[in-house]
């Protein structure tokens, strides 16, 4: 890869590795991967597959017990590393990051990040109204309001602009999406590629479910058990739904449709992913099937 | 049939007071009304889909059919008893039990077995009947080998069957299960829908699943979809996906396969209206 932004190298995890403890658990075992700047990746696997203990090596909330991780340039496991210089261009929203809104307005929770970087108030006031608008919430509508007024998926766009204003290089979103509608998911998901289009942030995503990502991301990484067991582009991982099954994954429902339809004969290839290419091919090949069956 | 129904619910209207905010859930908006004059007859031993996005009242509905919320005007009746009935509500929440979003939040002991007695316990229920119905709850939903285990060991689908087990081991006659997927992993999401049917089919319990995900309604007998708080479309599933248009105008999800679908039909290939799953939309492709 030409230039990755994220780097791990044999890295494992052993939680409550100090101790002869018999709580100790191999949470990461060996994971080698690197990550593309200015793409969008995804993370995916069950719970307790070791998805969140990854990501959290990412912005040196946790340490490899063994093995190298290095985020642009700046190596977390090394003693005199500057946490803070590495969380100011690592953001984390957590899952149901509406839970940490907590100021009086929108203005004041997005500008809480900003203010603490002791950027001028005229630099926090910028950063705040372009963050606002990149996640579609404008600033005059917005700003005086109470973040706790808003629909669940607009509190999560708070504090996607909350993060957003610290100018992040990286934004790691673990499970963004998880009880928002399909609206507020859509909603979501739009407001993210802008995000990585227009500002060139690289974006991580953690989540269970692939059918979400399938659009959005530009590389998977399948975790399962802690180890790295399959990489690559949503359409070559999906078109392997039997082995993901193994993993309690399962891929989008219509993959999951070409897949039996292969396995019924029909010669549909590994690499059809959207529906508009299904609908080509299975219009075309209608006469055939119909025709050829007994 | 002239049986009168299971739940009645007749021309219920209910707007939130000013102060009821639910945390960390959806706030209904007060001063606007949830629901609007909504009827709605639920048969015995149905399974009853209750279709809607975020804040079309498919919720407030739920919850006034176990008596969690009474209506400002009209009737809930349930087995002929009415809901406003203070007196009544007690027996009501025990033949109509409820499933919510988050399991942590009605999963209450230590070991799985001690969390689905504890509803027995305070019942004062004799130790050998707990000990029978915590045993036929913990079958039912497949975790009799997890009963020993704490429940934060389980997995979230686990915990969703644990929530649904503590519900059952209550004999309620209905499982009202209120966005119980949303949370879970897609595959625990199957797991569970595939819970709630075999719960209905060999239980006869009614069940009703109320869901923003067309997918979930796919195999109910009726499907009823909610909008501004009123039941703006109601039939059996393949009535409702015949008009995928309007399931968009309602700001609901149309799964892939189910798109694909009727595309290829508008082109002239002969796939039944009545196939609504994967593996059906497949066979009547390949047919």
């Amino acid at each position: 890869m030409t230039d990755p932004i994220i780097i791990t190298k044999n890295l494992s995890h052993i939680y409550r590795s100090g101790q002869a403890d018999p709580l100790q658990k191999a949470a990461l075992v060996d994971i080698n991967l690197e990550i593309a700047r200015g793409s969008c990746v995804a993370i995916i696997g069950i719970t307790g597959s070791g998805k969140s203990t990854l990501v959290q090596h990412f912005n040196g909330l946790l340490r490899p017990t063994t093995g190298t991780v290095i985020v642009d340039g700046i190596d977390v496991n090394a003693q005199d590393i500057d946490l803070a210089a590495l969380r100011q261009r690592v953001a984390m929203l957590f899952q149901f990051p509406e839970a940490q809104l907590f100021a009086p307005t929108v203005f004041a929770d997005v500008a809480f990040g900003p203010r603490r970087m002791k950027l001028d108030q005229r630099e926090v006031r910028s950063r705040v109204i372009s963050a606002l608008e990149t996640v579609g919430l404008s600033h005059r509508d917005y700003a005086r309001r109470s973040p706790f007024d808003l629909s669940g998926g607009q509190m999560r766009r708070v504090a996607l602009a909350g993060v957003l204003a610290m100018s992040p290089k990286i934004l790691v979103l673990d499970e963004p999406t998880v009880g928002l509608d399909g609206d507020g998911r859509a909603e979501f998901y739009y407001y993210l590629r802008g995000v990585q289009q227009e500002q060139g942030v690289t974006i991580v995503l953690v989540t269970h479910d692939m059918a979400e990502v399938a659009s959005l991301a530009d590389w998977l990484f399948v975790l399962h058990d802690g180890r790295l067991v399959m990489q690559g582009t949503p359409r070559s991982i999906f078109a392997t739904s039997n082995q993901l099954l193994k993993w309690r994954l399962v891929a989008p429902p219509l993959s999951e449709l070409l897949a039996l339809l292969r396995q019924q004969g029909l010669a549909i290839p590994a690499e059809v992913l959207t529906l508009e290419e299904a609908f080509a091919i299975l219009q075309d090949k209608s006469g055939v099937v119909r025709g050829g069956s007994p | 049939m002239n049986s009168s129904p299971f739940i009645d619910i007749q021309h219920v209207s209910y707007t939130y007071p000013s102060q009821a905010r639910g945390k960390g859930e959806v706030q209904p908006i007060a001063g606007t009304a949830a629901l609007r004059d909504v009827s709605l007859q639920i048969r015995q031993g149905e399974y009853l889909v209750v279709l809607g996005h975020n804040g079309s009242g498919k919720s407030t509905l739920a919850r006034h059919c176990n008596a969690l919320l009474i209506p400002d005007s009209g009737h809930v009746l349930v087995n002929g008893l009415d809901t406003s009935d203070k007196s009544k509500q007690r027996s009501i929440r025990d033949t109509v039990g409820m499933i919510f979003q988050n399991p942590d939040n009605q999963i209450i002991a230590t070991v799985v077995e001690d969390d689905i007695a504890w509803a027995l316990t305070v019942r004062g229920l004799p130790a050998s009947l707990i000990a029978e119905r915590v045993a036929y709850a913990l079958e039912a939903v497949g975790i009799t080998d997890l009963r020993e285990l704490p429940p934060h060991r389980l997995s979230g689908g686990q915990r969703q069957r644990l929530a649904i087990a503590g519900v059952l081991a209550l004999r309620p006659q209905c499982i009202i299960a209120d966005e119980c997927t949303s949370q879970l992993d897609p595959l625990s999401r199957r797991e569970i829908v595939a819970l709630l049917h075999q719960l209905n089919q060999e239980h006869g319990l009614t069940i009703i699943h109320v869901t923003h995900l067309l997918e979930e309604a796919a195999l109910a007998q009726r499907v009823v979809v909610m909008e501004l708080g009123q039941i703006v479309m109601e039939g059996p599933p393949a009535t409702i996906f015949a008009d995928l248009e309007r399931l968009r105008q309602l700001k609901l999800a149309i799964p892939e396969p189910i798109e694909l679908a009727a595309r290829l039909r508008d082109v002239g290939l002969s796939i039944s209206r009545e196939a609504l799953t994967v593996e059906a939309i497949a066979q009547e492709i390949v047919r």
